[in-house]
């Protein structure tokens, strides 16, 4: 095997001195994508930075009114945490509708993020993949892609993100926390993973050097009405075949005041609904609406040969949650931040 | 439990289950000999073609790296029966996968990374992976798998088809499935000077013997396979499989102890699957429900270097009465991987088809899919004409629709809902061969009251060793807590494997007739026995495997409900009941373990299961656990095996048939069929996944297709 260094961070800045000084390190969280990488040859770094013991394992409300995960919270954690069941259930479902009790037990916020494609064929070293590889092609383009994106996919990589969290956190205008050691930044969740274009080696904007050291939950987004729904082979341990969250929050006469819409499994990144946002926003949150709404989001679909399914499903999910959310206001009659 | 005659039939607990969940058992990779090293395959990277060179240099530079074989400089050996053991023998790549070297180390991870630092060229040909139903080069084969003859007919079934009043003509697809049992495919090999020891997970030790004295030219004195506990196997365990023969070879090259634990990933490729089959039904019936023709033609791939003819259309000449038949098998030669046994072949697909065609029938006929069978139900097996043993699907069927509520049932497709699902039940029928073989047992008195009955049967999880030990204690007439049974280990008397649903009937019977001649010898003699005991042998041979004058099967009949969800074409079971007439039930406990786990192997196969043919490179896209789905807990709903008695005189001393596999067979017709009447769709190509139901519900909605 191919040996690697072991370094057991204790502060962020000791793990970003790491990374930054090894290129080709990575981060430990839970391990649950990485170790599986790197026992397929798919990952060989040549040093894990151990992060798991950071400091950074706590869910906290910070005084503005939002929430900050920090990025070693387990899924299990996060998604059980009552300030998340209360305030973000789309997250809190989202987070129980990925893989395993096992898994869940062990995967980290951070990790989950930067949890790899699952297309077989980048985890197949026999098999070109311009995102391993760049430059071998992509084997899944004409091969089998029925799991595959239909938006915002290039010639060069058809892979989807396999996170459901992460759609939740597009969906809530969460951030991602990254630190380098020196600086700290973050970005807007759903501008943390990319879309393959000519680098899909590049999964997201982290640079060189940083890590993801937490997410923040806005209060903007907190309490209103979420919900996440996902669509797979089977009832448990199965990759998306299409997701979607949604936060929707309507007035008293009916019309939308702010949604927040993103699918899951359809793209290179959680796909935040920006045009079916825009033609909702002000409009009445009606089935009718969220169905034009959507159908007009879905429009860029490019659908490979045997994916095309994929774009009425995510239509059909998208209108499903969102006509739900509306109705239940409606039998409400008030949601709790109006109360 | 105390007395005599009882321990037949009671629900003894696995005796084997603590060990098994403390860790205790050994599996075939857990026997650390000293010196014992490890070895991974390389599997060629190409479909078709063969090895030009192999580069191995690197490798051997590796830390931890000893060896690798190829086809240059491993053991030769004597040509098998099977081709697929014939590894590293030439240069021949038949398929994707195909071993093409073997890197030993001494740990298993630094035969991982050598193995990928080989490096092999080839000369590439031109591969052809399609499966269709007019492919060019399909051939009809003398025979099916087991021996079954490819092609039966009788009467005239396209003429009877032509003129009758109800027909349905409908094509199914099932892709290709997995065994993927927990255990990978396992061997540890260790010569102990010219005695070779083998550790292995294998459904049959005592094959597994014969096939390497064969291979390796060695009396069979001199070969002992173990095989204590093998975790699971669902037929790609039946017979010996590569990893066994690469051990073995490893082992002599090194002289050193080796494991071969064949990588998740490489089992797609190399231990065989259940091959796609593509059905041809066309039932046609007079109107009051009669069949009057029944026509079965499957088209079936097999690999380039060994044909394996999955019997799909064997069960249409067991189950129903129709004047005119044609049951047919045609194969394709493909470079694919070679398909091998699992779990009911031929009637698993077969049986997926035929029970579904017959529900179109039902529909087209307007009549209770029920009702159909039994109607149709025959006096004598309609191919041999033979009496049956025993026959009691009808029982099965009504009881299974008394218990599951059927009477209720509306019959319009369609018709029940709540909110976005629709919701719907369905039935179908299940057939099994009563399949037997000769075995040999020894059972012993001891001093201390206590007995030992030996046979070198093989414990895949299914309960052998418990059954084995009811079976003596209530032929010895004894209490079940004084009698102990030794298996897996082929120095024990020798015996078939476990597989066929016939494990128990065929050990059982030689440890029954060793333990009824034992209990003579105790009858008539006085006195304390001898320190070492006093000890009886059966072997069956001639008995087990003589012609019977009937025609031998488990029926059943499965049960359904199903929820489809119209937003996202998923589709989950409610509730499954099967109700199965086996004969006698020997362990209750264990037996509804296997009803139910055929059952869910069922589910699996309707809704989740499957294997994607990757035509650009000839392999299995799926190629580990997260991405063949077989069911989680959460797809598996209230699930629910019940049998009738069963008293069979003409099968074995216990009056059991196997229940290995029959609780799987039908399972996926039933849920398919319960899609169906809940959606109004037919859907006749497996797995139901949302994809494939998402269209589905699209399209206008449809009966069947009677004429």
């Amino acid at each position: 095997m191919k040996p690697f260094g072991y370094l057991r961070a204790g502060t962020v800045r000791e793990a970003a001195e790491a990374l930054a000084e090894h290129p080709g390190a990575r981060c430990l969280g839970g391990g649950t994508n990485l170790v599986d990488l790197m026992k397929l040859g798919v990952e060989r770094p040549g040093l894990l930075v151990d992060v798991s013991r950071l400091p950074l394992d706590t869910v906290e409300e910070l005084p503005d009114g939002s929430v900050r995960v920090g990025a070693t919270v387990r899924n299990s954690d996060l998604a059980a945490h009552p300030l998340v069941r209360d305030r973000y259930p789309v997250l809190s479902q989202a987070l129980l509708a990925g893989a395993s009790g096992q898994l869940r037990n062990a995967a980290t916020t951070g990790g989950n993020l930067l949890q790899r494609t699952r297309c077989p064929h980048f985890q197949d070293l026999s098999k070109p993949c311009n995102k391993r590889t760049p430059g071998t092609g992509c084997a899944a383009r004409e091969g089998t892609h029925r799991d595959h994106a239909v938006l915002g996919h290039s010639e060069q990589c058809v892979a989807t993100h396999p996170s459901d969290m992460a759609v939740a956190l597009a969906a809530l205008d969460a951030r991602v926390e990254l630190d380098d050691g020196r600086t700290t930044r973050d970005l807007p969740a759903d501008r943390f993973h990319r879309l393959p274009g000519d680098h899909p080696e590049r999964d997201t904007e982290i640079r060189p050097g940083e890590l993801v050291t937490g997410v923040v939950l806005p209060a903007a987004t907190a309490s209103l009405p979420s919900a996440y729904r996902k669509a797979r082979d089977r009832a448990s341990y199965a990759f998306a075949l299409a997701s979607v969250a949604a936060v929707l929050r309507t007035s008293e006469d009916g019309t939308v005041v702010h949604v927040g819409l993103a699918f899951g499994a359809l793209a290179h990144k959680p796909w935040r609904a920006e045009r079916a946002e825009a033609a909702l926003r002000g409009g009445p949150a009606t089935e009718d609406a969220f169905a034009r709404a959507v159908e007009r989001e879905l429009e860029a679909a490019r659908p490979l040969r045997d994916n095309g399914y994929k774009v009425p499903l995510a239509r059909n999910l998208a209108v499903d949650v969102l006509t739900r959310l509306a109705t239940a206001r409606n039998r409400t009659g008030t949601t709790e931040e109006d109360s | 439990m105390t007395g005599t005659g009882s321990a037949l039939g009671v629900p003894a607990e696995r005796r084997e289950g603590r060990q098994k969940v403390t860790g205790g058992a050994r599996y075939a990779a857990e026997h650390p000999l000293p010196g014992r090293v490890h070895a991974w395959p390389v599997p060629a990277g190409v479909a078709r073609g063969r090895v030009t060179a192999v580069h191995t240099e690197a490798a051997l530079d590796l830390p931890g790296a000893l060896a690798v074989l190829t086809h240059d400089n491993a053991p030769r050996i004597t040509e098998p029966d099977d081709p697929t053991l014939a590894v590293l023998q030439t240069p021949g790549v038949p398929h994707r996968g195909w071993p093409v070297a073997l890197v030993v180390a001494r740990t298993p991870e630094e035969a991982r990374a050598a193995a990928e630092a080989v490096r092999v060229e080839y000369a590439v040909e031109e591969h052809d992976v399609r499966l269709t139903a007019d492919h060019p080069e399909a051939y009809e084969p003398e025979k099916a798998n087991a021996g079954f003859p490819a092609r039966r007919e009788w009467g005239d079934p396209d003429g009877a088809f032509a003129s009758a009043p109800v027909r349905v003509d409908v094509s199914y697809h099932v892709p290709p499935l997995h065994n993927h049992p927990m255990e990978p495919h396992t061997s540890t090999a260790h010569w102990d000077g010219d005695r070779l020891v083998v550790y292995t997970s294998s459904q049959g030790g005592t094959a597994v013997r014969a096939v390497l004295t064969a291979l390796f030219e060695l009396p069979e004195d001199r070969v002992t396979v173990v095989a204590d506990h093998v975790g699971g196997g669902f037929g790609s365990k039946g017979t010996p499989r590569p990893d066994v023969v690469l051990a073995v070879m490893a082992a002599r090259e090194t002289g050193r102890p080796v494991t071969v634990a064949l990588p998740r990933r490489h089992l797609p490729s190399v231990v065989g699957h259940r091959a796609p089959t593509l059905h041809r039904l066309r039932l046609a019936a007079d109107t009051g429900g009669r069949l009057t023709a029944l026509t079965h033609e499957v088209v079936t791939h097999t690999s380039r270097i060994k044909e394996f003819v999955e019997q799909a259309a064997v069960p249409a000449r067991v189950m129903y009465a129709t004047p005119a038949s044609r049951t047919l098998h045609r194969a394709v030669r493909l470079d694919v991987p070679s398909p091998s046994w699992m779990r009911a072949p031929g009637e698993s697909p077969g049986m997926y088809a035929l029970e579904s065609a017959m529900d179109e029938l039902a529909g087209a006929l307007g009549m209770d899919p029920v009702d159909l069978r039994v109607l149709n139900e025959p006096e004598r097996e309609p191919d041999s004409g033979k009496p049956f043993s025993s026959r009691h699907l009808t029982e099965c069927l009504r009881e299974g629709a008394r218990r599951f509520g059927w009477d209720r049932r509306d019959p319009r497709p369609r018709a029940r809902g709540e909110g976005p699902l629709l919701l719907g039940t369905g039935v179908a029928a299940a057939t099994y061969p009563v399949l037997v073989g000769p075995s040999r047992a020894e059972a012993r008195a001891l001093p201390d009251g206590s007995f030992v009955v030996r046979v070198n049967a093989t414990d895949i999880g299914t309960g052998a060793r418990t059954v084995l030990a009811q079976v003596a204690a209530d032929a010895l007439g004894v209490p079940l807590e004084r009698v102990r049974s030794e298996i897996g280990d082929s120095d024990l008397p020798s015996a078939p494997l476990a597989g066929g649903s016939s494990g128990t009937a065929s050990w059982g019977w030689s440890v029954h007739r060793a333990c009824t001649e034992l209990a003579d010898q105790l009858g008539s003699r006085t006195g304390p026995l001898p320190d070492e005991g006093i000890t009886a042998h059966a072997d069956t041979a001639g008995l087990a495997d003589a012609d019977s004058p009937y025609a031998r099967h488990a029926f059943g009949a499965h049960f359904a409900e199903v929820a489809v969800d119209t937003v996202t074409g998923e589709v989950r079971v409610r509730r499954m009941l099967g109700v199965f007439a086996a004969g006698r039930i020997l362990n209750a406990r264990t037996a509804r373990s296997q009803f139910i786990g055929g059952m869910t192997m069922g589910l699996g196969m309707a809704l989740t299961e499957g294997s994607t043919m990757d035509a650009a490179f000839g392999d299995f896209t799926e190629a580990d656990l997260a991405s063949y789905h077989v069911p989680a807990h959460a797809d598996v709903p209230a699930i629910e095996a019940h049998w009738i008695d069963e008293e069979d005189a003409h099968l074995n001393p216990m009056g059991s048939k196997g229940i290995g596999e029959i609780g799987n067979v039908g399972s996926a017709a039933a849920i398919g069929n319960a899609v169906h009447h809940a959606t109004g769709v037919r859907f006749r190509e497996l797995p139901l996944t949302p994809d494939k139901v998402l269209a589905g519900l699209a399209r206008p909605v449809t009966s069947g297709r009677g004429g």
